[in-house]
């Protein structure tokens, strides 16, 4: 059985053989890939044939983009979401993965002001595009108000979520959606806490929507 | 997901051009890359449309137009949305996420794929999926499945919310293809399962939605688009209906009725809409017409439900419409 299949999202284009040193999180993909090759069961694998691509196979497309105000010109395989270049070329990694298919909110960005979720969303879609993640949040060493309210409330428990929420707090006050505690809980139900913090990050987003 | 070219379409027409080849047209991409992730789809080549000119939102007279690329969020706050046809921005404002909102567009909302269990599932049979290899719903997890409408081979809902509106407000699409141009009612862009549920849509090969038109009504304010779930926010419907009422004094003079969640397309109501007319908006007159809604219904072992929810639905939709002032 290839492993190809549940390597492919995870390490986008990375080349897993470069010289470049093993770095933790590559060593925590390699872990985890070994894991559910030999976790899964051949009968269910059989099922979902492998696509294995192959460089022959992987066309490049071009796109250039700005991430938190520096400008990136990039040469990727049209497969690649916009989270996995985040993650796995721009080493840009607050930015989380959670479900991978548009349900948890974990991967929200800013896309032109706008809050998406990237992994919905190729990155070969979006040349010319100001992309904020939550790295682009702080400035000149201060967190931005949101972030400061999340602490303040303690709006996260485990924290796998906490990126994501903070984007869309952002994008929910600047849309005008934070004017109650309803309108909140509405307008943030994108973004999925497992570990069930919501009461914080109620009260951390109408901290912050208060505060503007 | 398989290998897959991508090319940004200059214009609207070599977008079609590109369609005819073979390509697959892609905007905001939130059905499409789930769904090529999972190799459900597996387009080899993609026309990204998002450069074209089709992301107006206007008024024409009394009529709203919708450019196929306008995204959800976009439409829902606009101020002729608001204006013309409010219960198209609630209908909108139910479906998805912010985020999801802020992607999709208003074309690729209306030819979003089914979210039956099975369809996605690569080791279950689903007639939608494989023609001919069975449908794994009509004996299996059916609790979201369609009451009407349904065949042997698939009972699945269609899931978007606004085409539920768009069917009751009799919007109409303008479509481009290698054929050149045509419009027919949003209603028309579905088909029902029958012994072909693979085929979903009426467009021909290489057809690009261009605009929808949601022609004027004298009544549209009065109008509320109810929707039945499991939770209150991002969430698909069990049932939806979006009423609009004509009222004089009380009596209803006209009414639209269009219901999501219960058909295997978005469901035009017009017996019920026939029988509510000239009738007094009281409960008891309600109850007897939403009651012809459920005729015909072929319920599965899970969704029995959805034959009392229906009409209940409706009711509470039209009472709601009938509270606005």
């Amino acid at each position: 059985m290839s492993d190809d299949k549940y390597w492919d999202d995870a390490r986008g284009d990375v080349d897993i053989a470069s010289t470049r040193a093993l770095s933790r999180r590559s060593v925590l993909q390699l872990a985890g890939a070994v894991t559910a090759s030999t976790t899964i069961p051949e009968a269910f694998a059989n099922t979902t044939p492998a696509a294995a691509p192959t460089p022959a196979a992987a066309i490049a497309a071009k796109v250039s983009f700005s991430v938190n105000g520096v400008r990136h010109s990039l040469e990727l395989d049209p497969r690649q979401s916009l989270l996995d270049v985040m993650r796995e070329r721009l080493e840009l990694t607050g930015t989380k993965k959670g479900c991978n298919q548009g349900a948890c909110g974990a991967c929200t960005i800013l896309v032109n002001g706008k809050r998406i979720v990237s992994c919905l969303t190729l990155a070969a879609m979006h040349s010319g595009a100001e992309i904020t993640t939550i790295e682009g949040l702080a400035s000149n060493g201060d967190l931005h108000p949101v972030q400061e309210a999340f602490i303040k409330h303690e709006g996260f428990q485990c924290g796998y979520c906490t990126p994501g929420q903070i984007i869309s707090a952002v994008g929910c006050i600047a849309e005008g959606h934070a004017g109650s505690a309803e309108e909140i809980q509405f307008w943030m139900s994108g973004n999925i806490c497992r570990c069930g913090a919501y009461p914080g990050i109620c009260a951390a987003v109408a901290d912050a929507a208060g505060r503007n | 997901m398989i290998p897959f070219t991508i090319t940004q379409a200059p214009s609207t027409h070599e977008a079609i051009q590109a369609a005819a080849a073979g390509g697959r047209y892609i905007a905001g991409g939130t059905t499409l890359i789930d769904l090529m992730r999972e190799e459900v789809e597996r387009p080899d080549r993609l026309i990204d449309i998002n450069a074209l000119p089709l992301k107006h939102i206007r008024a024409e007279g009394p009529d709203l137009i919708i450019g196929a690329l306008a995204r959800m969020s976009e439409v829902a706050v606009h101020p002729d949305t608001r204006r013309l046809h409010p219960v198209i921005g609630e209908a909108l404002i139910e479906g998805a996420s912010p985020q999801l909102r802020n992607m999709a567009s208003m074309g690729g909302n209306l030819l979003q794929r089914v979210r039956c269990p099975y369809f996605r599932m690569l080791d279950a049979p689903c007639n939608k999926r494989i023609p001919g290899s069975g449908c794994s719903a009509i004996d299996g997890l059916n609790i979201g499945h369609a009451i009407l409408g349904t065949s042997d081979q698939c009972a699945a809902t269609h899931p978007s919310d606004v085409a539920v509106a768009l069917v009751a407000l009799e919007a109409t699409m303008r479509v481009q293809g290698p054929q050149g141009e045509r419009t027919f009612p949003v209603e028309e862009l579905y088909r029902l399962p029958g012994d072909t549920p693979h085929l979903e849509h009426t467009l021909l090969p290489g057809e690009l939605i261009v605009e929808i038109r949601v022609p004027g009504l004298s009544y549209s304010r009065r109008a509320r688009y109810l929707k039945v779930r499991d939770r209150a926010s991002y969430e698909f419907a069990l049932i939806a209906a979006a009423a609009v009422i004509d009222l004089d004094g009380g009596v209803i003079r006209e009414a639209r009725l269009a219901v999501g969640g219960a058909g295997t397309r978005p469901w035009r109501l017009r017996a019920v809409e026939q029988a509510l007319k000239g009738k007094r908006l009281e409960r008891a007159t309600l109850e007897a017409a939403a009651r012809t809604a459920v005729e015909g219904a072929r319920p599965l072992s899970g969704n029995q439900y959805k034959v009392e929810l229906l009409p209940r639905t409706i009711v509470r939709a039209l009472e709601l419409a009938g509270e606005i002032a």
